[in-house]
C-alpha cells in the first residue's frame, strides 16, 4: 500500500488581469501538497481557497482536451496529468506556475490561442477530396494505410509545442510543430487529394518547415506522443518526393550533404555554405566571419580537406540506397 | 588493477574542419585520464540532421555503416558532437527496434559487405567521463581547480532531447528541462556553476543559413543569458554550439542591440585546464572569441 506523503511547497503564481493590470506580477503561496496531487489539484485549490479570482482553463481532467496547459519552471505541462511529486523531484520545493505564453496572456493562466487556431488553419487540417454524394461501396483504409499517419492524429491541440518552439517565438509568420503535424496528418491519409496544396504551404520559406530549429523541445514537450518533429521531418521528405522543393538555400544545404558525403566522405564546411548559398552570397553574408575564423585557423583549404577511408563503400552506398534526386 | 575505458571515437566533421581545437582537448584530456581513443578512420559525416530531411534512408545507411565500424573494433563508439550523437543514437534505435527496417538497411550494407547487428553501445565524452571515468576519480586528478571562474553551461539540445534517447545512450539520462552533467562537471572542477535560463536551450545553428535572424537572436539570447548570470565563461559539449556562440557574437548583438562576446570552451577545453594541460595542448587559439584568461 502507497503512504501518502506531505510537503510544504512555494508557489510563485503569475498574475495578471488584461482589463486591469499594465504589468503582471507573481504572488507567492504557500502550500501544504500530498502525494497523491496533479498540477490541476494546485490550480483548483488557490481558487478555492486562496484567492476566487484565480483563472485558468480545464476541462475533461483526463489528458484529452488539452484545455489545462500551463508551464511549471518553464516545463510546459498539461495541469490534470502532471504530477506534483515528479516536478518536486525535478526542479525542489519552489515552483513557478505561468501561462503557456507570457506575451499572449490574457488573465492569470488563461492566454488567448488566436494565434495557434489561425495557423491550424492555415495548413487546411481537414480532408480535401471529390466525394460522391451516393456511393456505391464504402472507402475503405488498410490498417497498413491508417499506420502511415505515425500517430499524427493523437494530437489534442494543447499548445504545448507550439508555445514551446523556439522558432515559433522569434519568428511570428513560422507556422509552428502542431499546424505542421496536423499537416502531415492528412498527407498521409491516402483518401486526401490536397498534398500539393498542402507542401506549397509548408514548404514556403520564412512560415515553412526549412525553418525548424532541430531542437527537439515538440518531441519532449508532447503529452500525446505525437513526435511533430518526426512529422515536420516527413513533409521535408514529401517536398523532395513529390518534386516541389524550391531551389533555395533551404533545399540546396539539405541535399549538400549528399553531395559533401559522396565526394569526400566528412563533409566540406566551406563548399557546404557555398553549394547552399552561391558563391557571390556567401562572401557578403558570411565573408567576414569567415576570414575571422581562417585567421585562427579554423577553415580548412580545399587540397587539404580531410577524406574518410573507404570512400569506394561509401560511393557505392549512396549510388544503392538514394531514394530522391533533386 | 583499473580496467583502461576504450573507445571507437567518431569525430564528426566539425573537430576536423572548424573546431581542431576540439579533437585536440579531447586526445589531450583522454591522455591525462589514461583513456585510449581508436579513432573511426571509415566513418562519415553523419548528416547533421539535415541528410534525413532530403533522404532519410540514405542518412539511415551512412549512420548504420559508421556503427558497423565500432562494432567491428568490438567496442563503444563515443561521440564528440552532441549532433553526431542525436543521428548515430536515433539510427541505432531505429533499427534495433523495427527488424523490417534493419533489413532493408543491411540488405544495402551487404553490397560492401558489411551488416549492422546492433552491438555497439553509443555514448558522448562527456558521459563517458561522467559515467564510466567517474566525477570522483575525475576529482581526484584535478590540478587546477577552476576556483576563480563563474562558468555558464550551455547544454546543446541534441544530448538532452529527445529524452528517450538519452535512455539508451548514458547510463544517467538527465531530465532536459533541468539537465546536470556540465554543472556537476563544473562543480567537481573546482569551479562555479551558473544557473541562466538559455542553458538548455537551441543555440540556432541548425537554422543558421535557413532562418538568420531566428537564429542570431537565439544565440544572441544565450550568450546575452551567460552574461547577466555573470559569467566569465560559458562551455559546451557541442562543437556545432560552439561555433554558432563564439564565432557569431556579432550578428547575435545586432539581434539582442547588445554587445554579447564572450569566451566559449569545449568541454574537453574545460577539463583539461584542471588537469594541468597547456593551452597549446587544447587549442585554445583557435577561438574567435579570444580565450584571454590563460
Amino acid at each position: 500500500m502507497t503512504t501518502i506523503t506531505t510537503q510544504t511547497i512555494t508557489f510563485n503564481v503569475f498574475r495578471f488581469n488584461s482589463e486591469t493590470d499594465y504589468l503582471p506580477y507573481y504572488k507567492t503561496i504557500e502550500m501544504e501538497v500530498t502525494s497523491e496531487e496533479v498540477v490541476l489539484d494546485i490550480l483548483n485549490r488557490i481558487k478555492w481557497d486562496v484567492d476566487g479570482s484565480f483563472s485558468y482553463r480545464r476541462s475533461c481532467r483526463h489528458g484529452i482536451c488539452g484545455a489545462c496547459a500551463i508551464k511549471v519552471n518553464g516545463k510546459g505541462v498539461l495541469a490534470c496529468k502532471e504530477r506534483m511529486n515528479d516536478l518536486i523531484e525535478l526542479f525542489g520545493t519552489e515552483l513557478t506556475l505561468e501561462p503557456l505564453s507570457i506575451k499572449r496572456a490574457v488573465k492569470d493562466m488563461i492566454i488567448d490561442k488566436e494565434d495557434f487556431w489561425k495557423k491550424h488553419e492555415q495548413v487546411k487540417p481537414y480532408l480535401i477530396d471529390e466525394i460522391d454524394e451516393h456511393p456505391e461501396s464504402e472507402n475503405l483504409v488498410t490498417p497498413k494505410e491508417e499506420a502511415q499517419l505515425l500517430e499524427a492524429d493523437y494530437c489534442i491541440q494543447c499548445g504545448l509545442c507550439h508555445y514551446s518552439c523556439p522558432s515559433l517565438e522569434n519568428n511570428d509568420s513560422y507556422i509552428g510543430p502542431a499546424a505542421f503535424a496536423a499537416a502531415y496528418r492528412f498527407n498521409a491519409d491516402v483518401r486526401d487529394k490536397a498534398t500539393l496544396d498542402r507542401l506549397d504551404i509548408v514548404n514556403a520559406p520564412d512560415q515553412g518547415v526549412w525553418d525548424c530549429v532541430k531542437c527537439y523541445e515538440c518531441q519532449e514537450v508532447c503529452p500525446k506522443e505525437v513526435n511533430p518533429i518526426e512529422k515536420i521531418t516527413k513533409l521535408h521528405n514529401q517536398v523532395f518526393e513529390h518534386g516541389v522543393a524550391i531551389n533555395n538555400v533551404a533545399t540546396r544545404h539539405a541535399v549538400g550533404f549528399a553531395h559533401s558525403i559522396k565526394k569526400h566522405g566528412l563533409l566540406d564546411e566551406a563548399e557546404l555554405v557555398r553549394y547552399s548559398e552561391g558563391t557571390l552570397p556567401m562572401l557578403m553574408k558570411h565573408g567576414k566571419v569567415g576570414f575571422k575564423m581562417f585567421k585562427v585557423g579554423k577553415v580548412v583549404m580545399p587540397w587539404n580537406m580531410p577524406k574518410s577511408d573507404k570512400l569506394d563503400e561509401v560511393k557505392a552506398l549512396i549510388k544503392s540506397s538514394s531514394t530522391v534526386k533533386f | 588493477m583499473e580496467k583502461k575505458l576504450k573507445y571507437a571515437l567518431f569525430t564528426g566533421c566539425t573537430a576536423k574542419e572548424s573546431t581542431p581545437e576540439q579533437l585536440m582537448s579531447t586526445y589531450a584530456v583522454a591522455e591525462k585520464l589514461g583513456i585510449e581513443l581508436v579513432e573511426l578512420s571509415e566513418a562519415t559525416c553523419c548528416g547533421a540532421s539535415h541528410l534525413q530531411d532530403y533522404d532519410d534512408f540514405l542518412s539511415l545507411v551512412l549512420n548504420a555503416r559508421n556503427i558497423c565500424y565500432a562494432e567491428s573494433r568490438g567496442m563503444t563508439m563515443v561521440t564528440i558532437c552532441n549532433t553526431c550523437q542525436l543521428n548515430t543514437a536515433m539510427t541505432k534505435h531505429r533499427l534495433d527496434n523495427d527488424p523490417e527496417l534493419k533489413a532493408r538497411v543491411n540488405e544495402k550494407l551487404a553490397e560492401v559487405g558489411l551488416e549492422y547487428k546492433g552491438t555497439s553501445e553509443i555514448t558522448h565524452f562527456l558521459y563517458a567521463i561522467i559515467d564510466d571515468f567517474g566525477l570522483e576519480t575525475l576529482g581526484e586528478k584535478v590540478v587546477t581547480p577552476l576556483s576563480q571562474f563563474n562558468i555558464a553551461p550551455f547544454y546543446g539540445c541534441h544530448n538532452i532531447r529527445p529524452s528517450e534517447l538519452q535512455n539508451e545512450t548514458h547510463g544517467k539520462a538527465e531530465n532536459p528541462y533541468n539537465p546536470n552533467s556540465l554543472d556537476d562537471l563544473i562543480v567537481t572542477l573546482g569551479g562555479v556553476n551558473v544557473d541562466y535560463e538559455e542553458k538548455n536551450k537551441c543555440c540556432g545553428f541548425h537554422a543558421e543559413l535557413q532562418a538568420p535572424k531566428t537564429a542570431a537572436l537565439l544565440t544572441g539570447k544565450a550568450l546575452m543569458g551567460a552574461m547577466d548570470a555573470n559569467a566569465d565563461w560559458m562551455v559546451t559539449p557541442c562543437p556545432l554550439c560552439h561555433l554558432k556562440l563564439d564565432t557569431q557574437y556579432e550578428h547575435a548583438g545586432h539581434a539582442v542591440g547588445r554587445d554579447v562576446k564572450m569566451p566559449v570552451l569545449h568541454m574537453q577545453q574545460m577539463v583539461g585546464l584542471a588537469l594541468g594541460c597547456t593551452p597549446a595542448e587544447l587549442g585554445l587559439k583557435h577561438h574567435v572569441s579570444k580565450v584571454n584568461f590563460v
